[in-house]
């Protein structure tokens, strides 16, 4: 019971105090987890960055997630969880009242025209550092340009082709070429 | 019926989005524009707002949306949505595959997935800059130099590589953010 307060406090604060999204979170998991409250190995902890930014979802929910039912079964997990995402959704709730009118306010309106620029530079820069972190190979390199590219060209042309396709077609590409790796094997097998 | 579609819609953005908020954003700007729920003009502005509170991005969004669209209930069913796959995946994995990720097949489908999310985080940024930075909503829209946006990009450039020689370390977003504010009330208010 003491541990499943602890695990609910422990995400509330990280819930409340981590800006920046699901790597940013990362570091202070390691800190709370690892070194202070040592619930987790560190080689554990390895293992868990790499299930949750292999899964679908947020990666602070699967972090939650796993902690959670790790130090106190399934309670644990749900509790994790819904401390992660209750400072979050008490602030963006209390903001999503006022949003409409704040943005009607003249400076601003101005301010946020300036803001939109810089999501633009964000989102860039969130993608060029993910793209530096992939293996240099052919195979990853056709992907990122042939799906950058159908993505821009559907925008510019105006059709709608949803994103989901995207990720639901490579990861059937993925697969595909995995097969055709075990029928090669087995042929050279055979010989 | 709205909490119904708010619901599904954050179940199935959250059930299919691998690698955290910004891969995101794709897909729930797609959700939104086209079930009318937002402009994507405001879509953006608020992805400042979610860049700028606490907490992971896309339950931030969740609630946003759901609660402009229906109220506290909204809200609480989008939220709820967008993160019920990845509690339900995560549960199964720790409970009975922990060791998941040594799989051939899924490590293939990962090798598909893993550059696929970079390419639409990629073209989310190029599309945006383009119809933020050019005008160029489509290939038959004119292209227009929009100038003082540029000039923004390049102060925010300017300013993270500087920052980054002086100090090793790239500024924080929530600081671009601020700068990038000052500079829109100087040069549109």
């Amino acid at each position: 019971m003491k541990k499943l307060g602890a695990l609910a406090l422990a995400f509330l604060k990280i819930g409340a105090f981590t800006f920046g999204g699901g790597y940013a979170m990362i570091a202070l998991l390691e800190h709370e987890f690892v070194g202070q409250k040592q619930w987790i190995g560190q080689e554990e902890f390895l293992d868990m960055v790499a299930i949750a930014e292999s899964t679908p979802g947020p990666i602070a929910i699967n972090a939650a997630t796993y902690i959670g039912y790790r130090t106190a079964g399934f309670v644990g997990a749900a509790a994790a969880t819904l401390s992660v995402c209750l400072p979050s959704f008490v602030i963006i709730y209390i903001i999503s009242r006022f949003f409409d009118a704040f943005l009607e306010l003249r400076y601003v309106a101005a301010a946020f025209r300036g803001i939109q620029v810089c999501v633009v530079y964000l989102i860039g820069s969130a993608g060029l550092k993910l793209l530096k972190g992939l293996k240099k190979s052919w195979w990853n390199a056709a992907i990122v340009l042939g799906v950058t590219g159908a993505m821009i060209s559907c925008s510019l042309l105006a059709v709608q082709f949803s994103s989901i396709f995207y990720i639901l077609l490579c990861a059937g590409l993925g697969l595909a070429a995995e097969l055709v790796r075990r029928l090669k094997n087995r042929k050279e097998d055979a010989k | 019926m709205i909490y119904l579609r708010l619901f599904l819609t954050f179940l199935k953005i959250g059930a299919v989005s691998f690698g955290g908020g910004y891969a995101m954003i794709p897909l729930i700007s797609e959700a939104v524009v086209s079930n009318g729920w937002m402009s994507e003009s405001e879509f953006v502005s608020f992805i400042a707002v979610a860049e700028s509170t606490p907490g992971p991005i896309a339950v931030n969004m969740a609630t946003f949306i759901g609660s402009a669209q229906g109220g506290f209930l909204g809200s609480l069913l989008a939220t709820f949505g967008v993160i019920l796959p990845a509690f339900l995946i995560l549960l199964l994995v720790v409970a009975l595959f922990r060791n998941l990720l040594n799989h051939r097949p899924v490590q293939a489908v990962l090798s598909g997935v893993r550059p696929c999310v970079v390419a639409l985080i990629l073209a989310t940024a190029l599309t945006m800059g383009l119809r933020t930075l050019f005008g160029l909503q489509t290939i038959h829209g004119g292209l227009t130099f929009h100038g003082r946006e540029l000039l923004i990009l390049a102060v925010l450039v300017g300013v993270s590589f500087g920052v980054k020689r002086w100090r090793g370390k790239k500024p924080s977003p929530v600081l671009l953010i601020l700068l990038s504010a000052v500079m829109g009330i100087a040069l549109y208010a």
